[in-house]
């Protein structure tokens, strides 16, 4: 038993990547989806603005994105890509509470920057030259995805020192 | 960095002229034009909306003949056609132009008479389809459809809508009504669907016989051919045959007509050019002999359009300055900012007596986005293909250009910071090299090894410098607010909205770097007696505020609380300064991203299987990085102006000068002066 807790390290680091990417990744996947939906309508009637509600579709797909570089310098640094390394059960386990940040503001501030980007979407079908101001507002929301992306990294490479 | 002086301006001309000083300002496109309220005993306006209408109808006409046009001999529109903006003609191409106007709205009108004969052969065809098709069953029946009979019988020609036989038809009349007799019943055709029948009964039964063919369920059909079945055929297939050959016809006149397709798009800006002349004409007012047109006018126009209507028109030009609250307000700029002047009207036109930030902005501008973009691989991507758009379509729309140009320079800016972090498409010259040729890679400048440092490997040094340059990008537009206070000459605000920021912000970053706390952060700590320093800075800049935020009101406990609620705007200024971390963590993601697609690309060995499969990774990978990281540095790069910038300085809300000009959709004149 002892052994095998012994050896769980890469475990928990896995876990972490896991939960950046995946957590991230739905709430992108949700946030993506919504803004599809409204940026279709739009284009029904107005097949012309094709580039910008595009536009606004991509935005909340950046979480995604960066739970996926979480996942990947997880991976990388505990040698799941490249060389293996031994990794012990408290360096597996701070893996996964760094993944922490990105997994969970990843997955909310997709979500709530999808319904800011469907409503500038309903914004620039009506008034298209306030594209400038109407992709601002989504911008906000994913501030909290940036601040939380850098404390991973930060932890992430603040954990790879320790080795 | 500049507002343009506005001037206002009045014309006074004779109404002869009228329709050349309008086709000027039009081609000039330096004036906005005003509407002017005059109407009394001489002066009065004309009512111009049936002649716009009467314009507005043949530049639909023209835009519905170039449809047609598209649909039989579909135009050339490469991908890129977007780019290419509208053709420019010179003056004495559009006279030209002009002059076959009225040849070329024959043509467009001929154009829309041929399909609309189409349409109606089309519908003709459709509709005799039809009747060949109810016909058909009835082919065999020798007598026309109409026929109700002779002297002393009555003809029931109709159907059932179900297979019967005569046998099935005789014996259910025969039961319903057995007193009639000398009843016939002829089938014409049955199918699974359908019986089609010709009864033929005494004249005096006809009611009873009706009756009882209704009730088992006898109808008319829905067609009834006036002639017998077979001639109405005949008939029929002559209609058709002609109906094709008309259509192609048709279609041939059309087609013939494809080499008028510029000329109808000419047609078409000729139109919406002339009616929205007329609609300035609502906005002018005029006597029997003379009329008067007012607007606006940046004053660097001014004096050469003066002379032109003098010297040309014998019109009287005066010229005021315009400092009203309607002025309009217009930027200027050198070249390498004036392409971010559309970043500052996406947020806001400057108010008139405020400075224009674009200046300064856009050296930030092209700053932020290239560190957040930050590889000099894609940073050369995104200048090239740019700089050769810029090249190859050089009547690009006045917007696009615009834009062409702003990401041009920032391409510019990310290459050197590309070169500064030591990041080409990633780490791909390392990768390319450990891979394929089993060799560390060579240590060249900026492409492997870093000119200054590598981010990824210096993460704190990398958030350090981004806070200082955030503090730097507030002070500077502090600095223009200063700038306009001195302008407006206030210039204790100066003092109390300025310096006391700078002393408290920048006092309290000296006491907090002098902190052995936050020297495990920053890697390196200042001389205790900064400390002091910067905390009497801080003191000083606090006390400050506290007094003089709240200088308006008059009431001192009031003015107290104001100063107090001011000071609180410190943790905006903390907030602000965080905020600035996006130019590392942005920059992270570019440049891990492009690793990981290295990574991924090199993970197929070196074999040719392994060299394609890089090449195809690497293209995708790194096309998909640049989409969503330059996407990600434009949105932000625009946040940290709009929020973290402007938000310490600018009001905005000016309206912008929009003036009358050429508003065509396909070309343009040059103007030559």
């Amino acid at each position: 038993m002892s052994e095998f807790f012994s050896n769980s390290g890469l475990f928990f680091a896995l876990l972490g990547a896991a939960i950046a990417t995946l957590m991230a990744g739905i709430g992108s996947a949700i946030g993506v989806g919504k803004a599809g939906v409204a940026a279709a309508g739009v284009l029904a009637e107005e097949p012309s603005l094709f580039g910008k509600v595009l536009i606004f579709q991509l935005l909340p797909a950046t979480q995604g994105i960066y739970g996926l570089l979480v996942g990947f310098l997880i991976l990388s640094n505990v040698g799941l890509i490249g060389e293996p390394k031994d990794i012990s059960v408290l360096q597996g386990m701070l893996y996964f509470a760094a993944s922490l940040p990105i997994a969970f503001a990843g997955l909310f501030s997709a979500v709530h920057q999808s319904k800011c980007a469907v409503a500038g979407i309903g914004t620039i079908s009506k008034k298209p030259d306030q594209f400038g101001k109407a992709i601002i507002l989504p911008a906000m929301v994913e501030t909290y995805a940036i601040l939380a992306l850098l404390i991973s990294i930060l932890a992430i490479f603040g954990i790879a020192g320790m080795q | 960095m500049a507002i343009l002086k506005m001037q206002r301006i009045d014309i006074y001309a004779l109404i002869k002229y009228c329709k050349e000083i309008l086709e000027t300002l039009q081609r000039r496109g330096v004036v906005e034009i005003e509407n002017v309220d005059l109407e009394d005993s001489v002066f009065f306006k004309g009512d111009t909306s049936p002649l716009q209408a009467q314009y507005n109808r043949s530049a639909a006409v023209a835009t519905e003949a170039c449809e047609i046009l598209t649909r039989y001999v579909p135009q050339k529109k490469g991908l890129l056609s977007s780019f290419k903006g509208r053709e420019q003609l010179t003056a004495a191409e559009y006279e030209k132009m002009v002059d076959g106007t009225q040849d070329t709205l024959r043509i467009a009108y001929d154009i829309i008479s041929y399909q609309k004969n189409i349409d109606m052969n089309e519908a003709e065809k459709i509709k005799y389809e039809a009747q060949l098709e109810a016909i058909k069953p009835w082919l065999s029946l020798d007598v026309p459809m109409t026929f109700s009979g002779t002297a002393a019988t009555t003809a029931f020609i109709g159907k059932f809508s179900e297979k019967k036989t005569s046998t099935d038809i005789m014996t259910r009349l025969a039961e319903l009504i057995p007193e009639v007799e000398g009843i016939d019943v002829e089938i014409i055709h049955s199918d699974e669907n359908q019986t089609c029948v010709f009864i033929l009964a005494m004249k005096k039964d006809a009611e009873t016989v009706s009756d009882a063919l209704r009730r088992i369920g006898f109808e008319y059909p829905s067609y009834i051919s006036p002639v017998c079945p077979q001639e109405r055929e005949k008939q029929i297939f002559r209609h058709l045959s002609n109906r094709d050959g008309r259509i192609l016809e048709a279609q041939n006149n059309i087609k013939a007509c494809a080499k008028y397709y510029p000329k109808l798009e000419f047609l078409e800006d000729y139109f919406i050019m002339k009616a929205e002349r007329y609609k300035v004409f609502d906005d002018i007012s005029t006597s029997r002999s003379t009329f008067i047109l007012s607007g606006y006018i940046t004053a660097k126009d001014a004096p050469a359009l003066k002379q032109y209507l003098e010297e040309h028109y014998d019109a009287v030009v005066e010229l005021t300055d315009a400092d009203d609250a309607e002025t309009p307000v217009a930027l200027k700029n050198n070249k390498f900012a004036a392409p971010t002047e559309s970043v500052l009207a996406s947020y806001s036109f400057p108010e008139r007596h405020e400075a224009d930030p674009t200046s300064v902005m856009a050296i930030f501008y092209y700053i932020f986005f290239g560190m957040m973009f930050s590889d000099a691989g894609y940073g050369i991507v995104m200048a090239l293909a740019c700089g050769i758009m810029l090249k190859k379509f050089k009547n690009m729309e006045a917007g696009m250009k615009r834009a062409m140009k702003m990401f041009f320079w920032c391409g510019v800016s990310t290459t050197v910071w590309g070169l500064l972090f030591g990041s080409f498409f990633g780490d791909a010259v390392a990768v390319i090299s450990n891979t394929f040729f089993h060799s560390p890679p060579p240590a060249i400048p900026g492409l492997v090894t870093p000119i200054w440092f590598n981010p990824v490997n210096n993460p704190m040094q990398m958030l350090m410098f981004s806070f200082l340059l955030g503090i730097i990008h507030l002070f500077a537009g502090l600095a223009i607010m200063a700038y306009n206070d001195i302008r407006h000459k206030q210039y204790m605000a100066v003092i109390y909205d300025v310096v006391s920021w700078y002393l408290l912000v920048g006092g309290a970053i000296l006491a907090l770097l002098s902190l052995d706390m936050m020297g495990n952060i920053a890697g390196f700590v200042l001389p205790p007696v900064f400390l002091t320093i910067g905390g009497i800075m801080a003191g000083v800049g606090a006390v400050l505020i506290l007094l003089f935020a709240g200088r308006e009101s008059k009431n001192p406990v009031k003015r107290l609380l104001k100063g107090a609620y001011g000071l609180y705007g410190a943790t905006g200024y903390l907030s602000d300064i965080l905020s600035y971390s996006r130019l590392l963590a942005l920059g992270l993601a570019t440049g891990v991203i492009a690793q990981v697609f290295n990574q991924i690309g090199s993970m197929m060995g070196d074999g040719i299987i392994g060299v394609i499969m890089f090449t195809l990774i690497f293209i995708i990978g790194h096309g998909l990085n640049i989409g969503i990281n330059a996407l990600g540095a434009y949105v932000h790069t625009n946040r940290l102006q709009f929020v973290e910038f402007f938000g310490k300085f600018y009001t905005g809300g000016g309206r912008e000068f929009k003036p009358f000009k050429i508003n065509t959709k396909h070309y343009t004149v040059k103007e030559e002066n």
